[in-house]
């Protein structure tokens, strides 16, 4: 007896996100292993004036963290590369990283933090 | 059951005779022979005793799904434990041994544990040994007690404590595709993915490719499958993009298609070639997964089902086919599916006698009877296995008849003489890897298995792991699978019989009457009434289910036991198998060797940091130490001198006269730029822009929660350029804070960090000859007080070697530090030393340099230890009022001034005694435990310069307790001691030494 193809019903229905978790792409080194980076904490956090002191301000700098469930911006440095600070868009759910820059031109034009 | 080999057949090289031996005596069999098979064509069908009861246990699988039969490869003093027989090829000189048994496999003195296997049941080890209280013994002390019993009598092989001699290696690889598994979809996917251009690896667990078609009775493109799988296998291992490895499993799933597995490079081999590694661990980054895995067949549960001769359908086929070795003289197939048809009419082919297949189905198709009568099967439908009979191996079964809807046994039971039973209870994609991915598992009803769960990475399952259940549509679904195209690819033509994939949803014979256990998992022996009694005592949740009865949890990871189980708890409970839920698997997917993840990197791993002047320090008895990564000298040892004796000479020599002591391992950062003092102003508290060209300051920075940092010295060499000195300990992490706030906080700032602390090699020259010494060196510049003044810096020569002095102390002494080149030290060093000559210059260590330091209340990192201030360490007036800098915001907050904090003040022994370091402050003139301590010591010496026992404190109310009497005790070490609190300058308290 010879079968004949009968094509099933698809057991599952593919859908795929591109997920980027274990590499970061460095703007200077190009897309390295995650080990080579060190995490510098949240990057949406406001340095108060220096001469402030406004106490609630710096608590807030020094020790409030958010933690959200989704996009996050944040340092993370290549320490085992070029030693540049990066600003890095991560979803915290899912490791999606979605944008990678340097720190430096970030917070210099006024982008880093909570502003877009 | 009487295994023996057949005259013809399967892919072992019958020309070639490997010798090996099991438990102690000797086998021979076949070049490409499992430990398994070759067992099996001896006639041995006794593997191993059971993880709890004991029971005899024999092969019951083929590949890496096996739960039984699990050995020790024994090779000198190195023991290998729990390798699965199934997958371990033997050679020449294979030593072997079976696990879990005592004094021998055959006679098994803990076999007696099955007589208390009523009392043995899940949970048995909690409820008798971690609640009551036993005599004397309470709760968890009595589970402490009888522990070491229970697991030599409980457990699986024995680990050795004999060091690995073994090599491995990792391997980084990248891949456009990745196929994982070489069955029929595999070898289409990879095909379809080669033919593209893509970069492909291709990994097989198995010696060869082939998956299924090894032991098919199917004929593709008229060619036997096994050969067809071989020759296209071949095709593909020749392409250029294509990668090709065998005894590879790939066993974890991880972020970002990062998938890791392992190859057993030579273990295999009775020699290995000089440094070949035994296993290789691959880390592969693939643009895509096809994961074509392939299914596992799952057992039945039905009593007495676990001795020796029960197996899986599949596997008594595949050892028949695949190995030439009959399981039994007279074979029982016992299935709820088509596929066991499959199995009877490759094993006819094989001329292995069927005795009878029992279906627990009252209907089966027409091919299945013909299949069955031409076998000369008795074919029992509607009935089930309700018992089996078996001494060391099996001898017969009881049948009953069953119905497939109530799952009812009733009737007269009927014995069928048979050696070898072969079970299928239908087939579970082998979905190990997608559910490690992520994704919950989908239960399919046709298949009564769960499917892979929806990729959340770039994967797609194909074939049998995708729930195709036979060869034409797994090599449809593999090719299209493995192809971008959407034109409809050019399959190979398929002689084969067609089944239904749909098994009678059938998972446990239960007889209303049960004399014989019915073992879910085998290999650690939970039954069926586990799993219900798991139910009865509240363990619903698969999760709970599972860690009561241990369920799934041994070393094959429930690849037979876990749908079976969940069946079983679905129908206590009274919901579907998908309502109960499935456990997500876990990495890896088969045991992985700890060697093997570590790989090259074994042993001492880090980094040893040397001076330039190392070899000289060792080469002048010097005993060194470990301060991080740095060998540093402790003390220059004199012979039979006491460590204390030689760093009191030491600490004498400097305040006397002169000594030396190498400060390489320093901290250094350059820091350049047109705006480098005004940042060095933002991260020091006190002000640096100000501090002249040639000049050095001592700087101290914080935290931006106002606690100290690091402190240090820093030289301003030009407008623009500034050496900057940390602590030994802190170098790194100062680099990085500063660099942080470069990138990260003042990006506007133009300056330009360097890490030199491996550049400069430094030397320190302290005591009251020391500018005697440098005189009758230096050349090139003048080294008076006038020309280098306290914190002042100059350059000059020793001998041609361009050095930097700056004149600064840790010792309390007149000091130099002199500063060259790295390749220099040494160099400097010994001219120092010559120089020095004539007032007898001692070269010292740490411990005078901590001695010298003590007496004259400088800090260190003992101090400043992440909890301190500014003021408590009396270092306040380093903070400017005139500029903001880190921690200038916090550092006034209401915790960093109370009264009652910790500062920093000098001890004096008062009974001659030595104090030691991390003794607390307590008040109490007796020992007592709980003291109420005060305060604790940060580092203690004896000073020769004060004659007595000394230490630095941290201690509350410090300065108001200057003059008091106080107790340092350490009960630990049986210290107890009156203590007078003094202040911390101790020595030389206005500096006039150093400014001399």
């Amino acid at each position: 007896m010879t079968g004949t193809i009968e094509k099933q019903t698809p057991p599952q229905q593919i859908r795929f996100r591109d997920k980027k978790t274990m590499i970061i792409k460095c703007p200077y080194c190009g897309p390295r292993d995650v080990i080579e980076f060190t995490y510098q904490g949240d990057a949406t956090r406001q340095r108060p004036d220096p001469a402030s002191s406004d106490q609630t301000a710096w608590n807030a700098y020094v020790y409030d963290r958010t933690n959200p469930m989704g996009s996050h911006r944040e340092f993370w440095l290549h320490a085992g590369g070029c030693r540049q600070h990066l600003i890095i868009t991560r979803d915290m759910a899912t490791h999606v990283i979605s944008s990678v820059g340097f720190a430096r031109d970030a917070v210099s034009s006024g982008r880093e933090g909570d502003r877009p | 059951m009487t295994s023996s080999r057949l005259p013809q057949g399967g892919r072992i090289d019958r020309t070639k005779t490997v010798r090996f031996t099991f438990d102690g005596k000797a086998y021979s069999g076949h070049q490409d022979d499992t430990l398994a098979s070759a067992l099996l064509a001896n006639g041995v069908t006794l593997f191993g005793r059971s993880f709890k009861y004991h029971r005899p246990r024999g092969v019951f699988a083929a590949g890496s799904d096996e739960p039984n039969a699990l050995v020790t490869i024994l090779s000198g003093d190195v023991r290998e434990p729990n390798v699965r027989a199934t997958e371990l090829e033997i050679h020449d000189g294979l030593v072997t041994e079976s696990q879990n048994r005592f004094p021998s496999l055959e006679h098994d003195f803990m076999a007696i544990n099955q007589l208390a296997g009523p009392i043995l049941s899940a949970g048995f080890y909690y409820k008798t040994f971690m609640g009551p209280a036993i005599g004397p013994l309470r709760s968890t002390r009595v589970w402490m007690f009888f522990e070491k019993f229970i697991r030599r009598a409980a457990g699986l092989g024995r680990a050795g404590i004999a060091a690995d001699p073994d090599r491995y290696e990792r391997m980084n690889a990248f891949c456009d595709v990745l196929v994982v598994g070489t069955g029929p979809a595999g070898l289409l996917a990879a095909e379809a993915a080669a033919e593209t251009g893509a970069k492909v690896i291709i990994a097989e667990e198995k010696p060869v490719a082939g998956g299924s078609l090894l032991a098919s009775a199917e004929l593709i493109d008229g060619r036997n499958a096994a050969v067809w799988a071989r020759e296209k296998a071949a095709a593909l291992a020749n392409l250029p993009n294509v990668r090709f490895l065998t005894r590879t499993s790939v066993w974890g799933y991880y972020d970002g298609n990062v998938l890791t597995a392992i190859e057993h490079v030579s273990d295999f081999k009775p020699n290995r070639t000089k440094g070949q590694p035994r296993q290789r661990y691959w880390v592969i980054r693939t643009g895509k997964t096809i994961l074509a895995t392939g299914a596992f067949e799952r057992p039945i549960v039905f009593p007495g089902n676990d001795c020796p001769g029960v197996m899986l359908a599949d596997a008594v086929r595949r050892y028949a086919i695949e190995y030439g070795v009959a399981a039994g003289n007279n074979v029982t197939l016992f299935t709820n599916n088509d596929s066991a048809y499959e199995a009877a009419r490759a094993l006819a082919q094989a001329g292995i006698n069927i005795v009878a297949i029992v279906d627990v189905r009252a209907d089966v198709s027409g091919a299945c009877i013909e299949i069955a009568s031409s076998a000369g099967a008795e074919l029992i439908l509607g009935h089930a296995v309700t018992g089996t009979h078996a001494g060391k191996t099996l001898s017969s079964i009881t049948v009953q008849h069953f119905n497939a809807q109530t799952g009812h046994v009733s009737g007269a039971p009927r014995e069928i003489k048979t050696d070898c039973l072969g079970v299928s209870g239908g087939w579970s994609p082998a979905i190990h890897l997608a559910s490690q991915a992520g994704g919950k598992p989908e239960w399919d009803e046709d298949l009564q298995a769960f499917l892979p769960p929806e990729p959340n990475q770039n994967w797609v399952t194909a074939g049998s792991a995708a729930g195709y259940m036979d060869t034409v549509s797994v090599l449809s679904d593999g090719a299209t699978k493995g192809s971008s195209s959407k034109t409809k690819p050019k399959l190979p033509a398929v002689d084969a019989p067609m089944f239904d994939a749909s098994p009678a949803p059938v998972f446990e014979i239960e007889p209303a009457v049960k004399s014989q256990k019915a073992f879910v998992d085998f290999q650690h022996d939970v039954t069926a009434d586990d799993i219900r009694l798991a139910y009865r005592e509240g363990f619903h949740s698969v999760e709970h289910l599972k860690r009561y009865t241990t369920l799934g949890m041994a070393t094959d990871q429930g690849k037979t036991s876990n749908i079976p189980g969940l069946a079983i708890m679905a129908d206590v409970r009274g919901i579907t198998i998908p309502e109960a839920g499935t456990t997500r698997f876990r990495p890896p997917f088969t045991p992985v060797s700890f060697g093997a993840i570590a790989g090259e990197r074994y042993g001492d791993l880090r980094p040893h940091r040397l001076t330039p002047m190392h070899d000289w320090h060792l080469a002048n008895s010097a005993r060194t130490y470990e301060a991080g990564l740095w060998h540093r000298p402790m003390i220059y040892g004199s012979h039979g001198e006491t460590v204390e004796q030689a760093y009191v000479r030491e600490a004498r020599a400097v305040r006397q006269s002169v000594g030396i002591v190498d400060v390489s391992t320093l901290g250094k950062i350059d820091i350049q730029g047109p705006d480098a003092g005004v940042f060095l102003d933002r991260v020091y508290t006190n002000m640096f822009s100000t501090l002249p060209v040639g000049k050095a300051r001592y700087g101290l920075m914080l935290r931006e929660d106002g606690i100290v940092y690091d402190d240090g010295t820093t030289w301003r060499l030009s407008e623009t350029q500034f050496l900057m000195t940390t602590t030994t300990a802190n170098a790194g992490n100062v680099m990085q804070h500063l660099e942080f706030y470069l990138d990260c906080v003042w990006p506007d700032l133009r300056v330009h960090l360097t890490s030199v602390t491996d550049v400069w090699a430094g030397s320190a020259v302290s005591g009251p000859k020391a500018r005697a010494v440098l005189e009758a060196c230096v050349t090139d510049t003048a080294i008076d007080n006038a020309t280098l003044p306290f914190m002042g810096i100059v350059h000059g020569l020793i001998g041609d070697v361009p050095v930097m002095v700056c004149r600064l102390s840790f010792s309390g002494e007149l000091a130099y530090e002199v500063y060259c080149g790295a390749g220099f030290g040494t160099q400097v060093w010994e001219a120092l030393l010559e120089a020095g000559k004539p007032f007898d210059i001692m070269p010292y260590g740490l411990e005078a340099l901590g001695t010298l330091r003590i007496e004259k209340g400088h800090v260190t990192g003992a101090e400043i230890d992440g909890r301190t201030t500014a003021h408590d360490l009396h270092l306040d007036w380093m903070l400017s009022k005139k500029k903001p800098y880190i921690g200038s915001g916090m550092k006034d907050r209401a915790g960093l001034n109370d009264e009652n904090r910790l500062s920093l003040v000098g001890l004096i022994s008062l009974d001659n005694q030595s104090i030691n370091g991390g003794s607390h402050i307590v008040s109490d003139a007796a020992p007592r435990e709980p003291a109420d301590s005060f305060g604790h010591v940060t580092a203690a010496c004896y000073s020769p310069a004060l004659g007595k026992y000394i230490a630095l404190a941290l201690v509350k109310h410090g300065t108001s307790m200057i003059g008091n009497r106080a107790y340092a005790t350490d009960l630990l070490r049986g210290k107890h001691g009156a203590v007078e609190i003094v202040s911390h300058h101790m020595f030389d308290p206005d500096g006039s030494r150093m400014h001399g």
